[in-house]
């Protein structure tokens, strides 16, 4: 589904954070990032949708190469659903305006047919009767459970999540990842980048170990967890777990 | 006082000084909504150029001809500005067409800065969300980012108005009967220099504090949904 090829990724000529980087995600792998700050776990999440512009290499998503200058890259961002550590919600619109905004006007979704499948989601995630409030009157858990739901309305074919719990509190760290177990065992492409290890450990099929900005070790979260082959992630995992 | 009443009735009435100050309210307030206006569109599309020529190449040129533009107008007394547009470029046009536009030109050079700010504090991570739903960038700045950015915006833009507002003052230099001219016309006619003066100044006073007002409940209206 989405194939990385060299992706190479530095910013105003300084060192280069991503130095090559090979992955392929398959349609419905969940694949964790992990590695100690700083290593390029967010720079390389966000060059996937090209939120980052990558200084090398290429990206394809469903066999075109987003990385072409003549690609309509808002096409394809429609397909790929991102989640983001401090949630971006819009302020100014309420939950469900958040939420039907976009299908309404990028994929010309009528309003009641939005509406319908924004509180569809919210059901899912326990937020229905929310759907009239502005983003400040929620909690950090809460705001990040409509963050999700507002990039399930545009149906994606995979879901990017960039550190979705870690400015949360402690206490809403569970619901959130509550939903994106859910997401996992319906069958959604997950890239995610987290320092949950329980998560990754349970959720994922697949982790990338990444260190100085290359991929250190990959594996199943048994291989990697339970029998970590290079001294960089024994030494990492000693630290977080 | 019964002289005092006296000295009105002959200044305002009698010598017509009422259809002066009349007019010259009239012209003030055409030129500072004109002037508003012209303003904030040209401050909005500089702020916009300028926003989007960040990071596109074709677009560098038209970003330097905007620098130049604020560059020039802020260099430039408001005097100096209306006498170059009324004497020399817009010759055939009158005076409160010229007003207008020189108001709005000037002016528009300071919007552009405010209204960019404004779209510049707004928090980056409300582009990159939009974006990533699939908006194309004039998408999000439409929907997402400016209507943020108005809340940072309008104060600024109320005090360019309230500006505005007395620099139209200087209207008169190109024949138009602008309020303060009108003022200084029934001093000339009536050699009542004190109450002409005073009412002036005065109108000029109660239009501010009721632009304050006015402005400080627009902006009640668009903090809203920071509430808890």
């Amino acid at each position: 589904m989405i194939s990385v090829e060299n992706l190479k990724k530095s910013f105003h000529d300084g060192p280069e954070v991503l130095k090559g980087v090979n992955v392929t995600i398959h349609k419905g792998d969940v694949v964790c990032v992990i590695g100690p700050s700083g290593s390029g776990k967010s720079t390389f999440l966000r060059c996937l949708n090209m939120l980052e512009k990558p200084t090398g290499g290429r990206i394809v998503f469903e066999g075109d190469d987003l990385t072409d200058k003549n690609i309509d890259l808002d096409l394809h961002r429609q397909k790929m659903g991102m989640v983001f550590q401090q949630f971006n919600l819009f302020p100014h619109m309420t939950i469900l305006k958040n939420l039907t905004c976009a299908p309404m006007l990028l994929k010309k979704v009528p309003k009641e047919q939005a509406e319908k499948k924004a509180l569809e989601l919210l059901g899912r995630v326990g937020l229905a009767d929310r759907a009239e409030s502005y983003p400040n009157q929620l909690s950090g858990g809460q705001k990040q459970r409509v963050a999700i739901c507002r990039a399930l309305c545009m149906e994606p074919d995979v879901m990017l999540f960039d550190e979705p719990t870690s400015a949360l509190d402690p206490e809403m760290v569970g619901e959130v990842l509550d939903v994106m177990k859910d997401l996992a065992r319906q069958g959604m492409t997950m890239v995610v980048v987290t320092h949950e290890m329980g998560f990754a450990r349970e959720v994922s099929n697949r982790v990338l170990f990444l260190d100085e900005g290359v991929i250190v070790e990959e594996g199943t979260p048994q291989e990697v967890f339970g029998n970590p082959k290079s001294e960089r992630l024994q030494s990492f995992l000693n630290k977080v777990l | 006082m019964q002289a005092w009443l006296s000295q009105l009735q002959s200044t305002f009435v009698d010598s017509g000084g009422i259809n002066l100050l009349k007019k010259g309210f009239g012209n003030t307030i055409t030129i500072t909504l004109g002037a508003l206006v012209v303003g904030v569109l040209i401050g909005t599309l500089i702020a916009v150029i300028k926003y989007f020529g960040e990071d596109s190449k074709w677009m560098k040129p038209l970003v330097w001809l905007c620098d130049l533009y604020v560059t020039v107008i802020r260099g430039i007394p408001v005097v100096v500005l209306l006498l170059v547009f009324y004497f020399i470029i817009m010759q055939s046009s009158e005076g409160i067409t010229v007003a207008i536009i020189t108001f709005g030109i000037n002016s528009g050079a300071y919007m552009a800065e405010l209204i960019r700010s404004g779209i510049n504090a707004v928090d980056g991570g409300q582009m990159e969300a939009g974006r990533s739903l699939g908006m194309s960038k004039l998408q999000a700045m439409r929907l997402i980012v400016f209507p943020q950015a108005i809340r940072y915006i309008l104060p600024a833009i109320g005090n360019e108005l309230i500006a505005l507002l007395k620099e139209t003052a200087v209207a008169g230099y190109v024949a138009v009967v602008d309020l303060t001219r009108a003022g200084n016309l029934i001093r000339n006619n009536t050699y009542d220099a004190v109450n002409p003066l005073m009412i002036v100044a005065l109108i000029y006073l109660i239009l501010v504090v009721g632009l304050s007002a006015l402005l400080k409940q627009a902006e009640k209206r668009l903090g809203k949904y920071d509430k808890r």
